[in-house]
């Protein structure tokens, strides 16, 4: 039986779902939410940021423990009680997203369970969970059904040894030797969570580096700091698994040389994230894909269907939760009809591995591929008196400046907290903001957060806690060319 | 001199506003930029600047007023001009008019930098001409140069790179239609604040600004309703206040501004409507049983389009900007509703391209939806002419107003038996009083006269309208 037309249907409730659900209903628009799950939450609250960074926190803390032993903290061998701790974070989990579900139904969105097929650009159906199949029409829809794990073609995830990173949050147990398929944060996190816990842990990655897209100068900072944390880090290297009933045995071929075997008791795929667009009906509308099958859409995130927005993960690149969200809320204004359109000056990131590395707006390696000149006044955390209280030596707090005036264009910190330390980066580089703004406002002592006042006086050269000799003739000539 | 200031153009879909507070008062000094009003769109709020500093002469607009794009806000009394007119004074007056002249070598500096802002599209209306003819340094600017309706963008920033300003300022300007590109920052190494983007409006107002009254009425709000004083009413009694209704506030404004920017001419007639009383209650019950109510005004909507049919200059609309008339090929009759709500006008569809017994029924529905409150916007739009029946109320005639662009509107009052005299036998003749108002730009008085004649011939021997090919 034909329903009668939903104002919005939003198709996934992760955070780009519900972003644009909560807003759409906060704007008077009658919401319909289509997700699998119980509760909102999708693949970040469910299977990916939170539960990632109740274990980080986890393993932070059982890293601070250890590193007291130092300050004259004897505590002995600190046990890990694994099922309590999945326990724990599942909590964290059932909170969280019990939470979104009331906040769904305060704001009176229907929420539908199962998964949902384009049919036309005005009807979905809806099937799964059971229940017969079920047709939503509607005026306008946002696709939101974000992204999945990717795999390697020659490796099946049939195995409970072949992890990807909800298998691998799921903490069935503590592997022994854990091999890490891919360097980057996801798998630098996991890595991160396993490695503290107790797992001897092996990354590989192909490319010459870890964190690609992250500046040198943070991962070395990071690297430093990291220590011995990993078993090794292979770059340039690729792994030829064979999945045993006993284990994963391990051709680790690096690009010059011979490879080497090694035995795991499991390995995490962490290998990048394919978009969710197959088996959604989306070609019996005129949605389109890009050549890396995110879908297509403009400043408004309305696809080439002018009833469907798409948000998230499935839009590309980056694949964060705040970009989905943020891009979730800007589709809601624009299905409500108001002028607004998705275009910030950066999308923060953030690693949380330790110590954090986090940068907003642009970074070096865009500005070198862009041909972009910038300013880059760097702050190390040996100065910094809040560092040296935490037990901690290394860390880097930069700021990438337009030559001249200034103005920030980016913000680049490694070290504890650094995922907090960001959002004023964010904020400074949204405003417009000079150097001297963040010179001149006064930032709390001790924190880290001076590290980014401290920056700006490093442009102007005056910084307080580093001494640069005055050049001659006596002043420093301030960044901003206004300055007298 | 003085010098008005009117509203600036907002954005590109946004023609009015309503005064949240007057931020000046009579006599106040002020600078250049700073706030005359606050105003409040559906859009957004936000503060109308002074372009010029001065002295308020006059504030012609007042708190809850709804002012449209080129109302006059204040009157100022420009500084240059005190200057010019008081030139020797006391050496505290010299003094002061030292302070000012710096204050004005400023603001002509600032000009000169903005040379986008003196150039003027070729096409404009005299008054524009005139103003630019008087301002003498002007015309050094270069002028053959692309005409400039919109600003030039600051230079210095290359294509491309996203200028310097805060999310709320970007917001802002995209819901004022602004493209920020375009506008020059003042703040910190050029960031754009949001100052910089009144500023902008109000310089995109200058450029377009000073079109006399015939620019305007091609807009479709025309002049908003000026606010004349009030008296305190409450000092000879007690008073009661309530804010305007949304029905309320439209039929003012568009009333208000039809009232002024169309020249009315009302022609009165009447038509003996015996033959159609006869014919209501002929097919009264045919009617009835299709589920309409045969009214006069379902006869008059038929006989009204063969009319505007016949008088495609009635049926058209004035397009003074480009100075050409506009004729519409289809006829779609607004019929005036009287609701709770207020004034109501649902539109009749191709009403030449129905009978009346489908009119009847359209209209019924139309008009019960509009009392119910389910009439939707796009079935309140459209109309090429208007009918307005009071007769049901009563009346001998009145004059009602043109709704902008239409060209006219018939209006009817109440039929009423009367005493004929019909080849010297007195017989009684059912008289239905009719007036037309029309827009004299467009029709002249002959034509309207005709088209009313044209009408009732039709309403009392139907049989007329077909010796004349529709036109």
């Amino acid at each position: 039986m034909a329903e009668d037309r939903k104002q919005l249907v939003v198709v996934g409730g992760g955070p780009g779902g519900y972003g644009a659900a909560f807003m759409a209903a906060d704007l008077g628009l009658q919401v319909t939410l289509v997700d699998p799950e119980e509760n909102p939450g999708g693949v970040c609250l469910y299977r990916g940021c939170i539960p990632t960074k109740a274990l980080l926190h986890a393993a932070a803390v059982l890293g601070e423990v250890r590193r007291g032993a130092q300050w004259g903290l004897k505590t002995g061998k600190v046990h890990v009680e694994l099922k309590e701790l999945r326990r724990w974070k599942d909590e964290v989990v059932a909170g969280l997203t019990g939470g979104m579900g009331q906040l769904a139904r305060r704001r009176k969105i229907e929420h539908v369970r199962g998964r949902a097929r384009f049919l036309d650009p005005h009807t979905v159906e809806v099937e799964g969970n059971g229940s017969k199949a079920r047709k939503l029409p509607f005026e306008q829809a946002v696709l939101a059904t974000g992204a999945r794990p990717g795999g390697l073609p020659s490796v099946s995830y049939d195995s409970p040894r072949v992890m990807d990173s909800a298998a691998a949050l799921r903490l069935e147990e503590l592997p022994e030797r854990l091999l890490v398929v891919g360097g980057g944060y996801i798998g630098l996190e996991l890595a991160t969570v396993y490695a503290t816990l107790g797992s001897k842990v092996t990354i590989v990655e192909m490319l010459p580096r870890i964190l690609a897209g992250t500046d040198e100068d943070l991962v070395k900072v990071y690297l430093k700091e990291a220590g011995e944390l990993f078993d090794s880090i292979r770059l340039s290297t690729t792994a030829e698994l064979d999945v045993r009933e006993d284990g994963v045995q391990a051709a680790l071929k690096p690009e010059a040389g011979e490879p080497e075997e090694a035995r795991f008791d499991r390995v995490l795929l962490a290998v990048g994230r394919k978009p969710v667009t197959g088996d959604l009906g989306l070609e019996s509308t005129a949605v389109e894909l890009d050549e890396r099958g995110f879908v297509k859409v403009d400043e408004q995130r309305r696809t080439a269907e002018a009833s469907i927005f798409a948000v998230g993960d499935v839009t590309g690149n980056p694949l964060f939760a705040h970009k989905a969200t943020h891009e979730g809320r800007v589709a809601a204004e624009a299905a409500a009809g108001r002028k607004t359109a998705y275009e910030p000056r950066g999308v923060p990131a953030v690693e949380y591995i330790d110590p954090e590395i986090a940068w907003c707006g642009l970074n070096e390696l865009q500005a070198a591929e862009q041909g972009l000149t910038v300013e880059v006044a760097r702050f190390p955390w040996a100065a910094s008196g809040r560092c040296l209280t935490l037990g901690r030596r290394n860390g880097l707090t930069k700021l990438l400046l337009e030559p001249g005036s200034g103005r920030v264009l980016g913000v680049g910190i490694v070290g504890p907290s650094a995922g907090e330390l960001i959002s004023e980066g964010m904020l400074a580089v949204e405003m417009g903001a000079v150097a001297s703004d963040l010179a001149l406002t006064i930032h709390p002592h001790p924190t880290l957060s001076e590290t980014l006042m401290e920056a700006a006086e490093v442009f102007e050269g005056t910084a307080t806690s580093i001494y640069r000799p005055r050049p001659e003739g006596g002043q420093r000539e301030r960044g901003s060319k206004e300055e007298p | 001199m003085a010098e008005e200031v009117r509203l600036p153009e907002i954005s590109e879909n946004v023609d009015s506003g309503e005064v949240i507070q007057v931020l000046v008062s009579e006599g106040d000094h002020i600078e250049a930029d700073q706030g005359i009003v606050e105003l409040e769109t559906d859009k957004a709020a936000f503060e109308v600047p002074s372009p010029s500093a001065g002295t308020v002469a006059e504030v012609s607009v007042k708190k809850g007023d709804v002012v449209n794009v080129g109302q006059v806000l204040i009157r100022l009394e420009t500084e240059g001009a005190r200057k010019k007119e008081e030139p020797s004074e006391g050496p505290a007056g010299a003094a002061e008019s030292g302070a000012e002249q710096e204050t004005a070598e400023k603001r002509a500096g600032e000009q000169k930098e903005e040379p986008a802002e003196a150039e003027q599209p070729p096409e404009k209306a005299a008054g524009e001409e005139e103003a630019k003819k008087g301002a003498g340094e002007q015309k050094e600017e270069p002028a053959d140069e692309k005409p400039a309706e919109e600003e030039q963008p600051p230079e210095e920033r290359a294509e491309g790179e996203p200028p310097p300003a805060s999310p709320s300022v970007r917001r802002l300007a995209r819901e004022l239609g602004v493209d920020i590109r375009r506008v020059q920052g003042s703040g910190p190494a050029d960031r754009i604040l949001e100052e910089d983007l009144k500023a902008f409006t109000r310089r995109a107002m200058e450029r377009r600004g000073g079109a006399g009254p015939g620019g305007e009425a091609g807009g479709a709000a025309g002049p908003g309703a000026a606010a004349l004083e009030l008296p305190d009413f409450s000092r000879w009694g007690e008073i009661r206040r309530e804010p305007m209704s949304r029905v309320r506030r439209i039929t003012a404004r568009s009333t208000g501004a039809a009232w002024r920017a169309v020249p009315h001419v009302t022609q009165f007639d009447q038509a003996d409507a015996t033959g159609v009383e006869r014919f209501r209650r002929r097919y009264g019950d045919a009617v009835a049983a299709a589920g309409g109510k045969l009214t006069v005004t379902s006869v008059l909507l038929k006989v009204a389009a063969s009319a505007l049919r016949a008088f495609p200059q009635v049926n058209a609309s004035l397009d003074l900007q480009a100075e050409e008339i506009i004729y519409k090929e289809y006829v779609h009759i607004g019929v005036a509703v009287d609701t709770d709500r207020g004034l109501l006008v649902p539109v009749v569809r191709d009403v030449d391209r129905k009978g009346v017994t489908e009119l009847a029924v359209e209209l019924g529905e139309l008009a019960e939806r509009a009392r119910g409150k389910k009439i939707k916007p796009d079935e309140l739009e459209g109309a090429t002419f208007t009918l307005s029946n009071l007769g049901g109320i009563g009346g001998t005639a009145f004059t009602p107003i043109v709704y902008h662009p239409q060209a006219a509107i018939l209006g009817v009052a109440r039929a009423r038996p009367e005493v004929v005299l019909e080849d010297g036998a007195p017989r009684e003749r059912t008289i239905l009083p009719l007036s037309l108002s029309y827009d004299h730009r467009l029709i002249d008085g002959a034509d309207g006269a005709r088209f009313l004649r044209w009408i009732v011939e039709a309403l009392e021997d139907p049989l007329r309208m077909m010796l004349e090919g529709e036109a």
